[in-house]
């Protein structure tokens, strides 16, 4: 394995592109949490709140695992922050787990009989998964520009410096506006997704009203996340020495020297312009289409921005010195190659992925697949 | 590491990780056992044509999904957990545990959740042939899922594959194959899939009892039963198989758990073998743990050396030879295990405040120690023990080990008799006739549940106070975050997690007495 001249350096910077392109998938696919905060307000009736579960209910795992492999892909090869961050920031994670394996059982168990606890209560649950979600994650994420509290001794162990653990990220208005932006991202593509995979005039109708105000509540806090960010001081490492300094306006600098990012950034947000765009103007059901890719094209280019160039992706605040960078943070050479290889499987995954999508998805949810006794959610 | 631990921080956190994953081994060897069975009735269906086989499909397939769900929402707690609670150790040993848990998303859970899709949204949807692969598509990836994260479990009970290194003071991987095909993790990945397909076709056959006592889908049960007992059979052989050869594993890489599952307070040559046995304090103390002595017991002479090393005057130490050392024998004491131990902390120690004055020549020397065989061999392999206090700590819970044990493999030879006499029974063709069997299967419906739990119980357990055999005690890899704060999440998840158990087993005893759809 030695023989392949692959350098350390290479390999981090390869494994921080899959790890972003694993968070910007995952941010997409939260369009299942963002369905799942709508359920109280957008159906008219009980037959178009369980097509809208079931349209979302079928890719539900497919968000899970995402959050899963994530979670699992930053261990492998950023252990440091694995450690420091789930361990420091424990209430924001545990908040999230949490939501999560309320997520986990409420779709199997809504509708079934003998549930004990009723629908409405596991309905509630796929509420507060839909809206804590991606709230927290929008929250957590945020900090990678923020900065958190935390120290990390000569052993890198982590020490947080907040009584909090985690939970004073709120107290921060930039963190708040990133979750919230996330939130609505969510609801946006959503509602997208299910103006596109439901046959129900007058749910697609009723979508499309709740389009306007969510995109409206998703775009105000984006821009001033965005704004403030890239006018704000940034955590830089020294390149050579690793040292970590606060350079002003480090994230506009870092987006004029890789234009490659700012091209990705901005295609991605007009993607998602787009998308709403279409569907408000035209009241056309592709939406999604380009919503999803802009998604993903837009998380991924904040994650760059986050972790390239010189720039500590999770930077400590109360004490610069430990901040992470993906230098110090990453896992030996030995593992990184190793899990390359493991990762050319990713393609591969991706192929089985989309064929079982297009299989399921060959025909929208109606109301008479709903009644038909079939296995529904 | 930590040199005063917080107690009851550690207490809690461990409690924490217990519970969670006992939780969640609730679930998951079903899912295991189930899915294979599954597929199997779906390919009988889809060869025959039968529809009856559809309906039996379903009906499983039904079960299925409603434990599949809870399996996922407990697990993804211990996922993060190694990094809420245990952050310390994430990093010790990241660098080698965090693979396999990435590649387990990617190779086993994607597989899984994409194909449960197809499984149960399918049937109208996808060809017959697309379905039954899809259906042994989500066994597969259920059963890869388990395989990574026993890798996983199997380096902590014998880390191997690695290399310490001082300057980012934690442990690298240097051989992946090394990791994966670690004896201890093949064989408790085999130990672990059969015990799971054990409790998955005792599943199917208490249920489908009951079905037979109350005169109801006869014809479901019997065919279920058939599936069921002889896939449990096999299933019930190969566990003990597969228990058999990891007793002697733990033997050899885990000495102090194995004197522990027997109970063995000091070492002997022709050592029995406890079949059964009720233990009390002995009158000897090591500090101020006292060892244990039996009450009664039910003793196969010498048979304990004969399994253990192939002859009947073959030496079985003891848990005083660990802690007092056995010269004969060539056991190192706790006090020279200690003493090595400090050898290499003191060595990371230099290697630290070497870098820190710029002594370049001294940090490359110390930093070369590290990559030393003969140092890695007789002084970091002892590492974890520089951070023991007293002796005794190193004895796990001597009762708690050996009852779990015991009472696991006696469930394990009952498992054995009841689907041999089930498949004898169907091939006489009088099962619904036995309504005494009938009964018994049915009430032994919680029997494989205790004994795979009494098993983890017996690896996790008598592992302690190790989270990595000899590198690292829970001690220190716990996460610094005060009790308080564990305390409260321990009973979040106690609430949560019992809760979704009530709604989980109602609906699921809703759904048998629904029976399958016709």
């Amino acid at each position: 394995m030695t023989t392949i001249m692959i350098s350390h350096l290479f390999l981090q910077n390869y494994w921080w592109i899959i790890v972003s392109l694993l968070a910007s998938l995952l941010v997409f696919l939260m369009f299942v949490q963002g369905g799942q905060s709508l359920i109280f307000t957008l159906p008219r009736n009980d037959m178009q709140k369980t097509m809208i579960i079931n349209t979302i209910g079928r890719k539900w795992d497919l968000t899970f695992t995402t959050l899963v492999t994530f979670g699992g892909a930053f261990f492998a090869s950023f252990p440091l922050f694995y450690a420091t961050s789930f361990g420091g920031a424990y209430w924001v994670w545990i908040a999230i787990l949490f939501s999560f394996i309320l997520q986990a059982v409420a779709y199997e168990f809504r509708s079934k009989p003998g549930n004990v606890f009723g629908q409405g209560t596991f309905d509630v649950f796929l509420f507060l998964n839909g809206a804590l979600g991606p709230l927290l994650i929008g929250i957590a994420v945020a900090t990678f520009f923020t900065g958190s509290q935390f120290s990390l001794d000569d052993m890198n162990r982590v020490k947080w410096a907040s009584s909090w653990y985690g939970l004073e990220a709120v107290l921060d208005i930039r963190n708040v506006a990133l979750g919230m932006a996330v939130l609505f991202l969510s609801r946006v593509n959503g509602l997208l997704y299910i103006i596109n995979t439901i046959d129900d005039d007058s749910l697609k109708t009723r979508s499309f009203q709740k389009l306007m105000i969510n995109s409206v509540l998703f775009l105000v806090p984006f821009l001033f996340f965005v704004v403030s960010i890239l006018l704000s001081s940034g955590f830089a490492a020294d390149p050579v020495t690793g040292t970590i300094s606060l350079e002003k306006y480090k994230y506009l600098n870092n987006l004029v020297q890789m234009p490659l990012v700012l091209v990705i950034f901005l295609a991605g947000v007009a993607g998602v312009l787009y998308g709403i765009g279409l569907a408000l103007l035209r009241k056309s059901t592709r939406g999604v289409w380009f919503t999803s890719i802009g998604t993903v094209l837009a998380v991924f280019a904040v994650f760059m921005l986050a972790g390239f160039n010189g720039t500590s992706f999770y930077p400590s605040a109360y004490d610069l010195q430990s901040s992470l960078t993906i230098r110090n943070a990453s896992s030996s050479e030995f593992t990184l190659r190793t899990m390359m290889y493991v990762s050319f499987l990713v393609p591969f995954v991706f192929g089985y992925i989309a064929y079982a999508w297009k299989s399921i998805n060959n025909k929208n949810i109606t109301s008479d697949e709903m009644n038909s006794g079939e296995h529904k959610y | 590491m930590i040199e005063n631990v917080d107690l009851s921080l550690l207490n809690w956190s461990r409690a924490q990780f217990a519970l969670t994953a006992i939780y969640h081994w609730l679930f998951v060897p079903l899912t295991l056992g189930l899915s294979f069975l599954v597929a199997i009735m779906e390919t009988i269906y889809v060869r025959t044509g039968n529809e009856e086989w559809k309906r039996i499909t379903r009906f499983w397939m039904t079960l299925f999904g409603v434990n599949f769900a809870i399996g996922v929402a407990t697990g993804i707690i211990l996922e993060f957990e190694f990094g809420t609670n245990w952050s310390n150790y994430s990093w010790f040993v990241g660098d080698i545990f965090g693979a396999p848990l990435a590649i387990e998303g990617i190779v086993a859970f994607f597989l899984e959740s994409t194909f449960i899709a197809v499984m149960f949204f399918g049937w109208n949807k996808v060809s017959r042939k697309f379905h039954l692969v899809s259906t042994w598509l989500v066994a597969i990836g259920s059963n890869l899922s388990a395989l990574w994260i026993l890798v996983a479990n199997g380096w902590m009970q014998n880390p191997v594959g690695m290399v310490f290194n001082p300057e980012t003071a934690r442990n690298e991987m240097v051989n992946f194959w090394a990791v994966i095909f670690n004896q201890v993790s093949v064989d408790k990945f085999l130990h672990t899939l059969s015990s799971s397909y054990l409790l998955g076709s005792m599943f199917v056959l208490s249920i489908s009892s009951w079905f037979l006592i109350r005169k109801r889908e006869g014809f479901m049960a019997r065919r279920s039963i058939l599936v069921a007992s002889v896939f449990g059979l096999l299933a019930s052989l190969m566990t003990a198989y597969t228990g058999d050869e990891s007793a002697r594993i733990i033997s050899k890489v885990q000495p102090v758990k194995f004197a522990a599952m027997e109970a063995l307070a000091e070492g002997k040559t022709n050592a029995g073998l406890v079949a059964f046995g009720v233990l009390k304090d002995s009158d000897r103390k090591l500090g101020e743990k006292p060892l244990k002595d039996f009450l009664f017991k039910i003793e196969i002479p010498s048979l304990l050396s004969v399994m253990t090393a192939g002859n009947k005057e073959a030496f079985v130490p003891g848990i005083s030879d660990f802690v007092d050392g056995n010269k004969e024998q060539s056991i190192m004491s706790f006090a020279e295990k200690k003493e090595r131990g400090q050898v290499a902390r003191r060595a990371l120690i230099d290697y630290k405040s070497a870098v820190k004055n710029g002594n370049i020549a001294l940090s490359d020397s110390v930093k070369g120690l590290f990559s030393d065989k003969a140092f890695q061999d007789n002084y970091f392999r002892y590492f974890g023990y520089a951070s023991i206090d007293k002796p005794e700590d190193i004895i796990p819970d001597v009762s708690g080990t050996f009852y779990s044990f015991h009472l696991m493999v006696i469930l394990g030879f009952l498992f054995i008799f009841l689907f041999g006499f089930a498949v004898y029974l169907l091939f006489k063709g009088t099962i619904a006739d036995n309504k005494w069997f009938l009964w018994i299967c049915l009430l032994s419906l919680p029997l494989p549940y205790i004994a795979s739990e009494l098993g983890w119980i017996v690896a996790e357990l008598g592992r302690q106070p190790w989270i990595i055999q000899d590198l690292m005690p829970v001690s220190t890899a716990v996460t610094d975050i005060g009790s308080g704060t564990v305390m409260a999440t321990f009973f979040m998840f106690a609430a949560l997690f019992t809760t979704l158990l009530i709604s989980e087993i109602s609906i699921m005893v809703k759904q048998i007495k629904k029976g399958p759809k016709h």
